[in-house]
């Protein structure tokens, strides 16, 4: 299973690609493979801030439903709309045609709580 | 946990595995989706080891059966099968099973696998009769082939033409050159197909002889997460969902198999309840806007009010409609009533529908 050393990640299966003061962020390989077959994403917050670990929406996959949690505080800029036509993006491609959402920053120390790759893999082990 | 006599083989062929009615079950092979579509373009092989087989055998099985059964039993003559399913004394429903008349005398009871030791414990009790109940479940495997190419593939695999058997009837053959194998037209998909019960030394010389005869139709493993999305298009019941030892077989849309014309437990309070007519009953839904109907969902009428709860819900993989089954208060259960499922408290619009929820083939 593929985690990019240039991503951050969560307890919560959720990837984070900083650009400058945006986060872009999606579900990482792990989380779609146990998730299955992905129905479509909500993302109910679009233009909304959030404090980290509030949730912004949910993913809906054939058997269940799992919640997105904010990763880090921010306002919710751009919700991925290709995944209304494309869901399965985010299993095909979870860390690049599947990304949902990209939050601006509100507080850069909390990039401190991210996980890295090789931190996030002990979590799967 | 349990092993069947394929654990081992479907984890070291890729299958994702979890623990189910306490045996080490394959939930997903490649996907889904694919798995699912497969079964109904073509053909899939599923392993269900896990569910429970008992032998009743003796003078008078079949009065055991008769009274632990809602279905008339009576009407099996050797080679026939039946679906039906076990009261309690209260009415409600020990577990759903199909039974196969093997021989005059000699009956095997098909019985999920999560209530196995219930069920034996209760029919056990009960049998006041000259027979005797056994359990075989831990010697035998239990595949099933479905799809509209299954016949096709096992044909392959006998010199039987297994088109001429009639829908839920059995036959032994000599299949992958053993003999006196259990061969049944039964199945849990709605694609037609075969039930094929088998010794456990048998099971990996089967299953690898029916994925090589069925290559040439791209035959798929299927797991317990298609099996689930399958059974649910058909609208077919699965217990500890649909049904339990709380609801009666009239409440679940199973009158027909429940036959007043013979003694059985629970008979008075079933037959009561359709008298009286149920307060609840088992309806099928269609999501009218976008959301995803899951097990315990509450429903609510047009005006807001809770009047029941899902039981079962999943999205189509065939039409890629939202689909569920669920109970509801008698009166809000005809065709066609606008309901709403409450998804994380938002009411998403739904309507009752008749399963099974795909055209028939």
């Amino acid at each position: 299973m593929d985690f990019p050393q240039e991503l951050k990640y969560t307890k919560d299966h959720e990837w984070i690609r900083i650009e400058g003061d945006i986060a872009v962020i999606g579900i990482t390989a792990y989380a779609q493979g146990e998730l299955g077959d992905i129905v479509y994403v909500d993302v109910d917050a679009l233009g909304e801030t959030l404090d980290a670990e509030e949730t912004f929406g949910s993913v809906e996959a054939v058997k269940t439903v799992s919640d997105l949690f904010m990763p880090l505080g921010g306002e919710i800029i751009e919700f991925n709309e290709e995944l209304e036509e494309t869901p399965e993006a985010v299993n095909e491609d979870p860390y690049g045609k599947g990304w949902m959402v990209k939050v601006k920053i509100s507080d850069s120390s909390e990039l401190d709580t991210l996980l890295s790759a090789a931190d996030y893999q002990k979590i799967l082990s | 946990m349990k092993n069947t006599a394929l654990s081992k083989w479907h984890e070291a062929n890729g299958a994702k595995m979890v623990p189910f009615a306490g045996y080490n079950m394959p939930v997903q092979y490649t996907g889904i989706n694919d798995e699912h579509l497969r079964v109904r373009n073509s053909v899939g092989v599923f392993d269900v080891s896990h569910m429970g087989e008992f032998h009743v055998r003796g003078k008078e099985a079949l009065d055991l059966i008769q009274k632990v059964t809602s279905n008339d039993a009576s009407i099996l003559t050797p080679g026939k099968v039946q679906y039906s399913c076990l009261p309690n004394a209260e009415g409600g429903i020990v577990d759903d099973l199909l039974v196969y008349c093997l021989a005059e005398n000699d009956y095997m009871l098909v019985v999920n696998a999560s209530n196995l030791k219930k069920d034996f414990d209760w029919i056990q009790s009960h049998n006041t009769f000259d027979c005797t109940l056994s359990d075989d479940s831990d010697e035998m495997a239990l595949f099933a082939i479905q799809g509209p190419k299954a016949t096709e593939t096992l044909n392959k695999l006998t010199s039987e033409n297994l088109g001429e058997m009639a829908y839920y009837n059995l036959k032994h053959i000599t299949f992958c050159g053993k003999e006196n194998i259990l061969i049944s037209n039964t199945g849990y998909t709605g694609a037609g197909g075969y039930e094929i019960y088998l010794p456990n030394n048998c099971a990996e010389l089967f299953w690898t002889k029916i994925l090589e005869a069925g290559a040439e139709y791209d035959i798929q493993m299927i797991g317990l997460a298609a099996r689930d999305t399958l059974r649910l298009e058909m609208g077919f019941c699965l217990y500890g969902n649909d049904i339990d030892d709380t609801t009666s077989p009239i409440e679940a849309g199973l009158g027909w198999i429940t036959k007043f014309t013979k003694d059985f437990i629970g008979k008075e309070n079933i037959l009561a309840d359709k008298e009286n007519g149920p307060s609840k009953r088992l309806v099928g839904f269609e999501l009218t806007e976008r959301g995803i109907p899951r097990k315990d969902y509450q429903i609510v009428n047009s005006e807001g009010d809770v009047i029941g709860k899902v039981t079962s819900g999943t999205m189509s993989p065939c039409t890629k409609k939202a689909i569920g089954m669920g109970y509801v208060q008698s009166g809000n259960h005809k065709q066609g009533t606008e309901i709403a499922i409450l998804i994380r408290n938002k009411p998403v619009n739904a309507l009752i529908t008749r399963p099974p929820f795909i055209p028939k083939s």
